[in-house]
């Protein structure tokens, strides 16, 4: 049994990736898309707390998303996977739950 | 659509729900029943009135379901049953028995 | 996705549902969104939980009065979801204490549980949807 957690929202507007990661369990996924993408960059305040949680929870976010805001995937924080719409899909199909956070 | 009592025009949806709650009063309840070609006996005031009661409490028209298990609580099994409650109201009491209470459609009702 | 928690219903399958309430009322649509889609969820027969965390524990705070603001105040509808037969409402207690409220301030009976509590009980879960 795990989840895999879908954030859209900006942790800089929203706290909804922090109520998120406070309640992901071991082994569990989080995925970043639409604006929550902007949390995986390594430059931003947010990498601390990502790298934290990175370490109970596997973190992606939605290659696309990111390519759409201009954001570089080379610019991604080390231990995040960037994946396409495919990953996505494979993702869902690998947790037995799926848990949007909007 | 719109009704007309007492000289005033009351706003209604187009399938007849009051849009304002406030409007209501026995006498439109009376009209809106005659629309529905229901003749309002004490047994039709008794659960419009409870519908009322149920709304102001919880500020919801309730499923039928619900309401059919509330007014078996409240006035027992020979009244909180579908044959009673159909036989009353007979395109279906959470729909029309809200219309005549002024109430809006239930939620989850199609 | 968790075949060994659904049990067979009316020839139906019951699964496990958590709607989570995250935002307090009236300044966005969300609250009462939820709240009519755990209403409708009712008509399914399926083992619905509705969890209350961050600001969602402000949707429940006794003492709402909403006149001034010429909008519903829909607080009274948590009370008839037992009419509905939902009865597992759950509300973190880290939410409580943040804004300093605590059980005696909610309009509901609820469970008080800690947050690592909410989150396996999330984690148990078929679907949860949190907005």
């Amino acid at each position: 049994m795990s989840t895999l957690h879908t954030v859209n929202k900006s942790p800089f507007e929203r706290a909804n990736l922090q109520s998120c990661l406070g309640h992901a369990q071991k082994g569990d996924s989080v995925l970043l898309l639409e604006d929550a993408v902007v949390a995986a960059m390594a430059a931003t305040a947010m990498a601390p707390k990502l790298a934290d949680a990175a370490q109970s929870v596997k973190i992606f976010v939605l290659g696309p998303d990111l390519k759409a805001r201009g954001l570089d995937p080379a610019g991604v924080a080390d231990g995040i996977g960037v994946v396409d719409y495919d990953g996505f899909v494979d993702l869902a199909a690998e947790n037995s739950t799926v848990h949007a956070w909007l | 659509m719109a009704y007309e009592t007492n000289g005033k025009t009351v706003e209604a949806d187009e399938e007849g729900f009051l849009v304002n709650i406030n409007d209501w009063n026995e006498d439109l309840a009376g009209l809106i029943a005659k629309d529905e070609g229901i003749d309002m006996s004490p047994e039709h005031w008794e659960v419009v009135n409870f519908l009322r009661e149920y709304y102001a409490e919880y500020q919801i028209a309730p499923a039928v379901r619900v309401l059919t298990k509330a007014i078996a609580k409240k006035m027992g099994p020979e009244k909180g049953n579908n044959k009673y409650l159909y036989e009353l109201f007979p395109y279906g009491p959470g729909k029309q028995a809200c219309k005549i209470a002024g109430l809006p459609k239930p939620t989850g009702c199609v | 996705m968790g075949d060994k928690m659904e049990e067979e219903y009316e020839g139906g399958v019951v699964k496990k549902f958590m709607f989570v309430n995250r935002k307090a009322p009236y300044g966005t649509v969300y609250a009462l969104e939820v709240l009519e889609m755990v209403l409708i969820s009712a008509a399914f027969d399926q083992d619905v939980h509705v969890a209350f965390l961050d600001d969602g524990v402000y949707q429940i705070k006794k003492g709402q009065d909403t006149k001034d603001l010429g909008h519903k105040n829909f607080s009274p509808t948590y009370r008839a979801l037992e009419g509905y037969d939902i009865e597992k409402l759950f509300v973190e207690r880290e939410s409580l204490e943040e804004r300093g409220l605590s059980e005696a301030d909610l309009l509901v009976d609820v469970e008080v549980v800690s947050r690592a509590d909410m989150a396996k009980l999330m984690g148990e879960m078929d679907v949860v949807m949190t907005a």
